[in-house]
């Protein structure tokens, strides 16, 4: 059974939504663009999941489906909570019926809804879902949280590049291996969903590094 | 899921749009008859023949219609109200069958209500008309007959559309329904301006509708106005179509003292008023063959 339970974590900003994944690494003779962890349910929506990667399969084309159906029945695309309402909903439906067992994934599900504003959702097995602005789900969510929880402030999230870097900086926290081993993906307003290449995210870890250097000169400059 | 699919129980699909009518065929007729043929030979003569209308501008959206309904050549009530509200923001006009048009606008009522409590947000006017059409066209080839103009105003503004029970949903600015639309769509098209003040759009309303029941037998008794706006919708008037016609002819005759300013002398309410000292005419010429239509059959 394929589970996957590598760290995700989703940060919601002023005018960005990012979602970061510990990419596994692959078996050398694996083609790795076919392990993909961030799925994209419509130009606005995208989600991580940690769990079953077979469950998840099936729940995503489901969320597809219903985006589109929306947009047939209504004309409008869907909102984030709409579509979150949804797949927690269908979880539900499966931890009270007869010969089935419940979906084994938690999802992050972020975007922008037509008014503009950004979201961001978990959901669980049981088919809950609450609104977060930053979260983290796999095996070490904790210490990511609490990460987060320290350093995710208003000035952190108001610029897209401080965003991204502080979901870069969440994972590098559990991540072994560094930048070689994230995956990221952004969602800016009206745009669609943008997954960085492995160069890009390699820029922005040497950044975070820099930054991090230059922060102990300071630190060890003011000590002396 | 086996145990399901053993006992053949479907569960119910509370997602969709139900109106939980019958089903499209579901109809009680003869065994062995075409449901249409039927009803078109053997079924009530249904109430048809209005004229209503709506368009769209800068201040809102205004719906105008008559208020005669008839069935054949009997007039059932010369005082119906045809512009149907839907929520604070949404109205309808109606044409076609009265009780289809009831009915449907009620269905759609509990549609937009119930998605309203469910997303927290009222649906757009392009989304309630898109409901509409959709659970209209599943009764497609059964003789529903319902022309409807929703106008509303949601987040993008001021919207319109036009949905009929075969399906059809257009977007527009301007539309009038009903057998005296031909009437209205002739003054309509000649006096519409997206900036319109809401002075001279009420005036243009009025007269687009009073000249269709001049002409058209099957509409007629009085003029309803209504003006959705940002705050909601609101009922201007109701006038009578008579009274109304005749001061439209009034204004039209050349008065004793000519100026150049065409100020009429005689409005008898406010809102002439506020029209006439609008209008800033030319020399004044009332020759058919003008491009700019005489001051005077523009205001009311």
């Amino acid at each position: 059974v394929d589970v996957c339970t590598f760290e995700k974590v989703g940060i919601r900003g002023t005018n960005i939504v990012v979602l970061g994944v510990e990419k596994k690494s692959v078996a050398k003779l694996q083609d790795e663009r076919t392990v993909r962890k961030i799925c994209a349910l419509d130009d606005h929506v995208c989600m991580a999941f940690a769990g079953l990667t077979a469950d998840a399969r099936v729940v995503i084309n489901r969320a597809r489906v219903e985006c589109q159906s929306h947009k047939l029945t209504v004309e409008d695309p869907v909102t984030v909570e709409y579509i979150t309402r949804f797949i927690a909903t269908l979880k539900q439906k499966y931890t009270q019926s007869n010969g089935r067992r419940p979906f084994g994934i938690s999802a992050l599900i972020v975007g922008f809804d037509d008014d503009g504003i950004s979201r961001l959702y978990q959901t669980d097995p049981s088919g809950t879902y609450h609104a977060w602005k930053a979260n983290a789900i796999g095996r070490n969510a904790k210490t990511v949280r609490e990460f987060l929880e320290k350093n995710y402030t208003e000035d952190a999230i108001a610029s897209d590049s401080e965003a991204i870097k502080l979901a870069i900086k969440a994972l590098l926290e559990v991540v072994q291996s560094g930048g070689k081993n994230i995956e990221l993906a952004i969602i800016r307003r009206n745009q669609p969903l943008k997954m960085f290449s492995a160069k890009e995210v390699e820029l922005y870890v040497t950044e975070i590094e820099k930054e991090k250097e230059e922060a102990e000169k300071k630190k060890s400059k003011k000590s002396v | 899921m086996a145990l399901q699919d053993v006992c053949k129980w479907q569960s119910p699909d509370t997602q969709g749009p139900s109106p939980h009518l019958p089903r499209a065929g579901g109809w009680a007729v003869p065994r062995g008859c075409d449901p249409q043929t039927f009803l078109q030979i053997h079924g009530p003569r249904l109430a048809h023949g209005t004229t209503t209308l709506a368009f769209r501008f800068r201040h809102g959206v205004i719906a105008a219609a008559d208020t005669r309904s008839s069935c054949g050549s009997y007039v059932a009530c010369p005082a119906s109200c045809k512009v149907i509200p839907v929520h604070q923001h949404l109205l309808g006009t109606t044409s076609g069958t009265s009780a289809d048009c009831a009915t449907w606008y009620r269905v759609l009522q509990r549609e937009l209500r119930l998605r309203e409590l469910r997303e927290g947000q009222l649906p757009s006017v392009a989304s309630a008309a898109k409901l509409l059409s959709a659970m209209m066209s599943q009764y497609r080839g059964l003789d529903l007959c319902v022309a409807t103009a929703l106008c509303g105003w949601d987040r993008s503004g001021p919207e319109l559309f036009y949905v009929y029970s075969d399906g059809t949903r257009l977007q527009g600015d301007i539309f009038s329904v009903g057998s005296g639309s031909p009437y209205a769509y002739g003054v309509l098209d000649r006096g519409y301006r997206y900036d319109m003040s809401t002075q001279e759009a009420y005036a243009l309303a009025r007269c687009a509708v009073a000249h269709a029941t001049h002409r058209d037998a099957y509409s007629g008794g009085s003029v309803d106005l209504f003006h959705v706006q940002e705050s909601g919708w609101e009922h201007v008037s109701r006038s009578d179509a008579c009274v109304l016609y005749m001061e439209l002819q009034k204004l039209l005759e050349p008065e004793p003292e000519e100026d150049a300013s065409h100020a009429h002398p005689e409005p008898a309410t406010a809102h002439r008023a506020a029209e006439d000292r609008e209008l800033s005419v030319g020399p004044g010429e009332m020759t058919p063959g003008d491009s700019r239509m005489p001051a005077g059959t523009e205001t009311v």
